[in-house]
């Protein structure tokens, strides 16, 4: 057993963070029946509760990759330890055959040769033109290639059963929960529980049908291909996740303070506390976006570049720089959100139960906590994960332009990015693209859904 | 002409279909004028949208047959349905504010009718439009065709809104509400108008309104209904000498009014059922004070009590033994010389402001040198019409908008200038029901909560218990049960909504209520409950109300004392009596003879006050009410007039007294 040293970079202490504080929450709003009342509603929707576990998938791919480690390089007894270099993550670990086994370049789903012909010594009939073989996908099939089709079937309905007997497990427990007596499976599916475990189950059951097969095949095959440096797109998209969770979590905690802040102040003290903060921002949002985000990363890397003796690992580099960019997208985006809020709150202020309020001399910062903030916590909301979505893709955008994330680190906008290069080659490279595309897709899907159904059950007219 | 037989409209929620509408039949005919009246949610404004096939996404028509002049609507095709709707039958809505097209103007909107259905273009057009607005009675209509709505009054625009609904020269008018929206004065002047152009075209009218008053001065046949059914169907003479149904008889009962000062006004217990809960028998029986079993089995059928009199009721009886439980105390004569709060000259201006510098051009004079008294235990009505300036008096005596001159004393001390800290000990002594039951709860709290939140901060009651229980005590005191503390203001009606925000009021003590027109977004019945408990509450906590309204019989049933607003200054003030009975200002004159009357006896001689009230930012010279006064003179174009002592307790500024 080889010895290891614990990293903790400053992105993982902010998701635990993160984490806690939601338990923290749930915590609180366990102690609070309205509260509660409100997050049973959440529970009972069926398009809630089906896009809540795509997003604890999600949530939950981000948490293992966020628990790093520096493994022990072997040495002599009797001189110090020694650390590899590289920053390994839990996940890393766990997926270890899809991070090393690298092929030389491009190769396509469940391919066992490479995309491109190379000139190959074969023993005997001296150098030949050809697909080489990969080094990994399909080697266990040895010369018959041509089975490909057959043994990828085999495998994926071997692994769905599998999958489906989970399930059924899974299943099985719940119904037992919802009721003892062996009703529980009826009213389950005929929709007859408070809680939408119909959804959640049906749910589950699509993700473990196809994330087992998956997986159990790509043991043997690269399923989405590899990309230019022969590495799984597979592994890609489940190391893109942490870095989409981070952009649109963080960022959306350094934006939100400032944007609720200013802008209920602004609609709510209006006069020269107004006109300052609607300045500031017609300023801000009156700059190109992208120049302003360049200028200040590109200062931020220059001062990376000129401190190496800050950073031990590039890993904690990279994640600094990230958090740089979490930290400028903040500052400039929450304008959009301030504007929302500051006319709402010139709508609000002027109704009815503000001025009974005031009548009770209520000082102004309990009017904004107690009157104002809880009737803009569903603008909040909406604005959140339409956010959340957008910075995923200016993450994109901004990877393009080449101030995003860190080279080094993978996130669904340098993968998008890369992938544009090869749209351009004939044959097309359409994997990495259309892996990066769709998980992208689910992602801000079933968080918009989420914040629907979250939205609908907090508004207190539609309950 | 127009006949509805056995209508059913529904409203498909989910996977059910509920009928809004349970099949009403009636008929108009030619030159007759047929009232629906009912409160809010019987489904009147649905039965209008039925007709003219104007029904919501969600509204469905389930069964029954619109005729007009023997033409089944129902089946025609949309194509057809346009031909009529504008062209034979017209619609007036209740909101002017909203139902005219903000960017086009009055020529436009009306023109685009005219060219529908008249077929009218160019010089032909303009020529009718002229007429049109002519007889709606709109001076300078020339100007007028190019003014967009925003230039107009609301009285205006509802003339506006009428010409345009003449133009497709309709055999039925539909008017929802026609007047609900606007002052009184106003209201006369649009239904002397609707009354004077049905007689000249001898149209159909169908009338939407809960107001008795109105239905006395226009309706020739009444027909009340209620929870979607037609209970009540009778002519104009029969509905208000002979109302059989419980429900109509209630509905009167509710009424306050100067005969009923000091009684207990009879309320109709409980809410109209919901759509979803519709009770099997009759729908009014859990409310009805003569409820028999048979009742809540059977509906009741038409039954023939007159000429052209029928009723859908069980109960055979007469009129209802009128209940005349009085109030404790009637009168609370406490000497009008022990003043507890006082104004004296408190101006309230709201400068205008133009410009790259915003600078200052002109003053709104919103207040303009108001000064009253209010004696503890005691009810002042501030009455006038919209615009006059009575609510900011209201909120300028709280402090709530900082008054730009003059002083504010209660109990001695002086609330204008006071410094922050001091003035938050004194709002205690003062707080304020507002109008809007549903814009002045905070949606996001629990009604607990609510009434907590004054206590807190003034810290009456800082331990949890003590306040848990003040509220349980408030809750009961207002007649609602334990357990709505628990409950979020969107769980209840308009009326227990407006009991929550008195409760609210009430929690830190006040000796005045400032009651900014608590009553006039509730239904007859409700007004009257919230009216019993507020007279309730005064006899037992001895609180003073400042009662600021435009509803003339709620201020006689009511107040104590009168102070009627013109234009940023009390014209007239005294003890009720006086001002109501002997009215000496011809503006308090034409004020209580505009308001229409819910007898068959109308007013024997009608003061009409031309125009509408001017802007305070630009009065008129001399005094404010010159330009419409009937009686005006020389002088009154000059100067104000001083305030003369008609006797000691009752003021009046007018040249014709002075």
């Amino acid at each position: 057993m080889m010895g290891f040293q614990i990293i903790v970079l400053w992105s993982d202490v902010l998701i635990w963070l993160l984490v806690a504080a939601g338990m923290g929450v749930g915590v609180l709003i366990a102690k609070n029946p309205p509260l509660l009342s409100a997050w049973r509603r959440v529970g009972a929707s069926r398009v809630g509760m089906a896009s809540a576990v795509v997003l604890i998938a999600f949530a939950l791919i981000g948490l293992v990759d966020s628990l790093h480690y520096r493994s022990q390089l072997e040495s002599k007894p009797g001189q110090p330890v020694v650390y590899s270099v590289e920053v390994l993550s839990l996940l890393d670990a766990l997926v270890t055959p899809l991070r090393t086994r690298n092929e030389k370049t491009y190769s396509e789903p469940f391919a066992t040769r490479l995309y491109a012909k190379e000139t190959i010594d074969v023993p005997g009939k001296g150098t030949v033109r050809d697909y080489p073989r990969l080094k990994y996908g399909g080697i266990h099939l040895g010369e018959r290639e041509d089975e490909v089709a057959a043994d990828v079937a085999m495998t994926a309905f071997r692994a769905a059963v599998l999958a489906f007997l989970g399930w059924l497990a899974v299943a099985g427990v719940v119904a037992q929960i919802v009721a003892r007596d062996g009703s529980g499976w009826q009213k389950i599916w005929r929709g007859e529980t408070v809680f939408a475990w119909n959804a959640l189950l049906i749910m589950l059951g699509l993700i473990l049908l196809i994330a087992v097969p998956l997986f159990a095949l790509s043991t043997q095959y690269h399923v989405f291909g590899t990309d230019k440096v022969g590495q799984d797109v597979l592994y890609q998209i489940l190391k893109s996740v942490r870095t989409g969770l981070i952009i649109g979590l963080v960022t959306t905690l350094v934006m939100l303070p400032m944007a609720v802040l200013l802008g209920i102040v602004a609609g709510y003290f209006r006069g020269w506390v107004d006109d300052v903060i609607q300045y500031v921002y017609t300023v801000l949002s009156s700059i190109p976006g992208v120049l302003l985000i360049a200028a200040a990363v590109l200062m931020m890397q220059v001062v990376i570049d000129t401190h190496p003796q800050w950073f031990s690992t590039s890993a904690e580099r990279a994640d600094l720089r990230l958090l740089a960019l979490c930290f400028i997208l903040g500052i400039t985006s929450w304008t959009g959100l301030c504007r929302l809020l500051r006319g709402e709150t010139l709508k609000l202020r002027e109704l009815e139960y503000i001025q009974a309020a005031q009548a009770f001399g209520v000082s102004n910062w309990r009017i904004i906590v107690r009157h104002i903030l809880p009737n803009l916590m569903h603008i909040v909301i909406i604005a959140l994960v339409m956010d959340f979505s957008g910075l995923v893709l200016a993450e994109a955008v901004l990877s393009y332009v080449g101030i995003g994330v860190d080279p080094s680190m993978t996130s669904f906008g340098t993968m998008i990015n890369s992938a544009r290069m090869e749209l351009g080659r004939e044959p097309v490279v359409w994997w990495s693209l259309a892996a990066a595309f769709t998980a992208m897709f689910i992602l801000v899907l079933a968080a918009n859904l989420f914040a629907d159904a979250v939205r609908d059950a907090f508004d207190p007219r539609a309950a | 002409m127009l006949t509805v037989k056995n209508l059913r409209l529904g409203f498909t929620a989910g996977r059910q279909t509920l009928a809004a509408v349970d099949g009403i039949s009636f008929a108009i005919s030619k030159g007759e004028t047929f009232a629906l009246l009912g409160e809010s949610g019987c489904g009147k404004s649905v039965t209008a949208q039925g007709i003219m096939r104007l029904l919501p996404a969600a509204g469905r028509v389930l069964t029954g047959s619109v005729q007009l002049d023997g033409e089944e609507l129902l089946a025609l095709p949309e194509a057809d349905m346009r031909r009529i709707r504008g062209g034979r039958m017209a619609m007036i809505f209740q909101e002017p504010a909203t139902s005219l097209n903000p960017v086009l103007t009055v020529g436009r909107q009306i023109g685009e009718v005219l060219e529908r259905h008249r077929n009218l273009r160019g010089e032909a057009a303009t020529e009718r439009m002229l007429e049109l607005l002519r007889q709606v009675g709109i001076a300078d209509p020339e100007r007028r065709l190019g003014e967009y709505p925003f230039q107009l009054s609301g009285g205006m625009k509802q003339r506006v809104m009428i010409a345009m609904a003449l133009a497709g020269n309709p055999q039925l008018l539909i008017a929802d509400e026609p007047t609900t929206a606007l002052d009184v004065t106003i209201q006369a002047q649009i239904l002397d108008l609707l009354a004077r152009l049905q007689a000249e075209r001898g149209m159909g009218m169908l009338l939407i309104t809960h107001d008795l008053g109105v239905v006395a001065r226009m309706a020739h046949r009444i027909g009340v209904m209620y929870a979607g059914e037609l209970v009540e169907v009778a002519s104009r003479e029969e509905f208000f000498t002979r109302p059989r149904h419980p429900y109509t008889q209630a509905l009167f009962a509710a009424l306050p009014e100067v005969s009923r000062r000091g009684l207990k006004l009879t309320t109709i217990p409980g809410q109209v059922p919901s759509l979803s809960a519709m009770p099997a028998g009759c729908r009014f029986a859990d409310r009805c004070a003569h409820v028999m079993p048979q009742c809540r089995t059977v509906s009741p059928d038409w039954r023939e009590v007159g000429t052209g009199h029928v009723v859908r009721c069980h109960w055979t009886g007469e009129a209802a033994d009128v209940e005349t439980i009085g109030h404790a105390i009637t009168e609370l004569n406490i000497e009008p010389g022990r003043p507890f709060l006082e104004m004296n000259q408190l101006k309230v201006h709201f400068p205008i402001r133009r410009g790259l510098f915003q600078r200052t051009v002109g003053h709104v004079r919103a207040v303009d040198g108001v000064s009253m008294a209010i004696s503890a235990g005691r009810t002042l009505a501030l009455v006038g019409e919209s615009g006059c300036g009575k609510t900011t008096v209201g909120k300028a005596l709280l402090q709530l908008i900082k008054p730009t001159d003059g002083s504010v004393k209660l109990g001695g001390g002086e609330l204008v200038g006071m410094t922050p800290k001091r003035l938050r000990a004194a709002r205690r002594h003062m707080q304020m029901v507002f109008q809007d039951p549903f814009a002045s709860l905070n949606p996001r709290m629990r009604v607990g909560e609510i009434i907590a939140e004054g206590m807190t901060v003034l810290t009456l009651k800082v331990d949890a218990n003590a306040q848990r229980e003040a509220v349980a005590a408030l809750l009961k005191q207002v007649g609602l049960p334990d357990e709505a503390a628990g409950r979020y203001p969107h769980e209840f009606s308009g009326g227990q909504r407006q009991r929550i925000a008195i409760a609210r009021a009430l929690a830190v003590q006040p000796e005045l209520l400032i009651c900014d027109e608590p009553t006039s977004a509730l239904d007859v019945s409700v007004q009257a409950q919230i009216l019993n408990l507020l007279k309730s509450l005064q006899e037992e906590l001895g609180v003073a109300y400042l009662f600021i309204t435009h509803n003339f019989a709620v201020v006689e049933y009511l107040a104590h004392d009168v102070a009627v607003m013109y234009l940023g200054r009390i014209v007239e003030q005294g003890r009720a009596e006086e001002v109501l009975r002997s009215p000496k200002h011809p503006y308090t004159q034409a004020l209580l003879s505009a308001v229409p009357v819910p007898r068959l006896e109308a007013h024997t001689s009608v003061i009409r006050l031309p125009g509408e009230t001017p802007s305070p930012a630009n009065p008129p010279q001399g005094c404010h009410f010159h330009p419409r006064c009937p009686q005006a003179m020389a002088v009154c174009r000059q100067n104000y007039p001083e305030t003369s002592t008609v006797s000691p307790t009752h003021t009046v500024n007018c040249h014709l007294i002075g």
